[in-house]
């Protein structure tokens, strides 16, 4: 009930648009994120957004603008790290994680005057999206699922037994630099959500509850993008009635609902 | 007979350690080669060198009269099956359509030529019924022939198996090894395995590898280049113990 009611407000019909779409890309990204195992690479991408936000308040453009060059860049350096260098991907992770913190950080020093939403790129503010970046989202929605269309099943075999696909003439480099840069578009529709701080529960914790009642991959695709559309609604719902940050609360639903359906699980 | 495999002076190094030294081996067409040797051996390694993921340190590798990546498509690989995730989702035909995955292109999808192929493929390893069921579910025995379905729909004139008889029962490993007798009727296979007792009675010629590869031939189990490889002496493996074998091997080190 109180639902319909705060319906009534632009920013509320907005809030739960943004939900939506943020849902289907992370339901579909987020599979692929669990499935092969890359959620701490997922979390460098994210934070290395930061730097990109930075940029955006210095030079005086849209921030989440910044933030898509700065998630695709650092996705690409880290699909070369991987193939052409000596560094191990863990390692390149945590450079790439703090180096997009630290650029954020001194970059908006150096931004004059006082930073007023800095908060909610950090943690999310669902409740202040823009008309217009819920145009930037519905696209880069429509680029994902477009893309993983077509490179289902390459995704699907590199994920399960990479030197097979190699072997059997699958371009496996460039299907890993795009299954990375689907991430790094995913994280920018996501900071809307739940910051950059918090993104890398989205891309991991609706896909990893839908995982344990799913068969196939696709099947986890659709089920984390229905779970992650509930999650988003009840913890706006949680965060109006109670009047707490947004993002947190989905979140800590995400997480609650994780752990509940786990023990069902077990259960049954 | 025609080659369809060289190597010439191969070596591998990861790093300052050898894994491949000096490696020669001919193999021909309809072959039925088994490698043997200790875990950690470069078995594996070997594999990959032919199919074109390693590239050798020295030395040059020929497949099919080309080089490894353009012998590719005509290469089944059969990885060990305990290097999958069990919990991967996707189903056996899933799996097996993966081996298609070059034939059809990057943006397109699988056709009706695909299924049926893939169908076949599962009939002939016997897993036909099981085809929807999720990968996780089922034996080792049962995910190997998945695997080795997965490659024969690949049409391969070669097929690489690696530890095809780990993780499986006895009954289980005569019936693969009898499977695999019918497919080399139209194809070359070279197995690798530490598990010499099975590998000996089916096998049309042997190699042993420890590094280096020590003895290519008829399997009369030569006492010599065996115990050469494992380091320890010929009689335990006359009794019948391979898995002792190893055991000495690693007590020695």
């Amino acid at each position: 009930m109180i639902l319909w009611e705060a319906l009534q407000y632009e920013f509320m019909r907005n809030a739960l648009l943004a939900g939506i779409l943020a849902s289907i890309a992370c339901g579909i990204v987020g599979a692929l994120v669990v499935v092969r195992k890359m959620s701490m690479i997922s979390g460098g991408i994210s934070h290395a957004a930061f730097g990109g936000i930075g940029l955006g308040y210095l030079l005086g453009f849209d921030p989440l603008y910044g933030a898509l060059a700065f998630t695709t860049a650092s996705a690409v350096i880290m699909g070369f790290i991987r193939e052409r260098m000596g560094i191990s991907e863990d390692s390149a992770i945590g450079i790439i994680w703090v180096t997009g913190m630290s650029l954020g950080v001194i970059l908006i020093g150096l931004s004059p005057g006082y930073a007023p939403d800095l908060f909610s790129y950090l943690f999310g503010s669902i409740l202040a999206v823009p008309s217009s970046d819920l145009i930037v989202m519905a696209v880069l929605d429509a680029v994902i699922l477009v893309v993983v269309y077509f490179l289902y099943e390459e995704f699907l075999a590199v994920s399960f037994d990479e030197d097979f696909a190699k072997a059997s003439g699958v371009p496996t480099e460039r299907v890993y630099l795009i299954l990375l840069s689907l991430v790094a578009l995913t994280v920018v529709i996501l900071i809307r959500v739940v910051g950059v701080i918090l993104v890398i529960a989205m891309l991991t914790v609706p896909a990893v509850t839908a995982w344990q009642f799913s068969r196939r991959l696709n099947e986890i695709m659709l089920l984390s993008s229905i779970l992650s559309i509930i999650f988003t609604v009840e913890g706006l719902w949680l965060s109006y009635i109670f009047n707490i940050p947004s993002g947190a609360t989905i979140v800590l639903v995400s997480v609650v609902t994780f752990l509940l359906a786990s023990a069902l699980k077990k259960i049954f | 007979m025609s080659e369809v495999i060289r190597l010439e002076n191969v070596w591998v190094k990861y790093g300052d350690i050898v894994v491949l030294e000096d490696i020669n081996l001919s193999i021909y067409e309809y072959d039925f080669l088994g490698i043997i040797g200790p875990n950690g051996g470069g078995k594996t390694t070997l594999l990959k060198v032919i199919l074109g993921l390693i590239k050798p340190t020295r030395g040059k590798v020929t497949v099919l009269g080309d080089t490894p990546e353009e012998s590719r498509r005509y290469v089944g690989y059969v990885p060990q099956v305990t290097l999958f995730d069990r919990e991967f989702p996707a189903t056996v035909l899933d799996v097996v359509l993966m081996g298609r995955l070059g034939r059809k292109g990057i943006l397109g999808r699988y056709g009706k030529e695909d299924l049926k192929v893939a169908y076949e493929a599962l009939e002939s390893v016997e897993m036909l019924e099981l085809k929807d069921r999720r990968v996780g579910e089922l034996s080792g025995g049962q995910l190997q022939r998945v695997l080795l379905a997965r490659a024969l729909v690949t049409d391969p004139k070669i097929l690489l198996l690696d530890e095809p008889t780990a993780s499986v029962d006895e009954p289980t490993k005569t019936n693969l090894y009898e499977l695999l007798k019918k497919i080399n009727n139209k194809v070359t296979i070279v197995l690798v395995s530490h598990d010499m007792g099975v590998i000996s009675s089916y096998v049309e010629k042997i190699a042993c590898l420890n590094r280096r590869l020590f003895y290519h031939g008829s399997p009369e189990m030569e006492g010599r280049a065996v115990e050469e490889t494992y380091q320890c002496p010929i009689y335990l493996i006359a009794h019948g113990f391979p898995h002792r074998v190893l055991k000495k091997h690693k007590r020695s080190k």
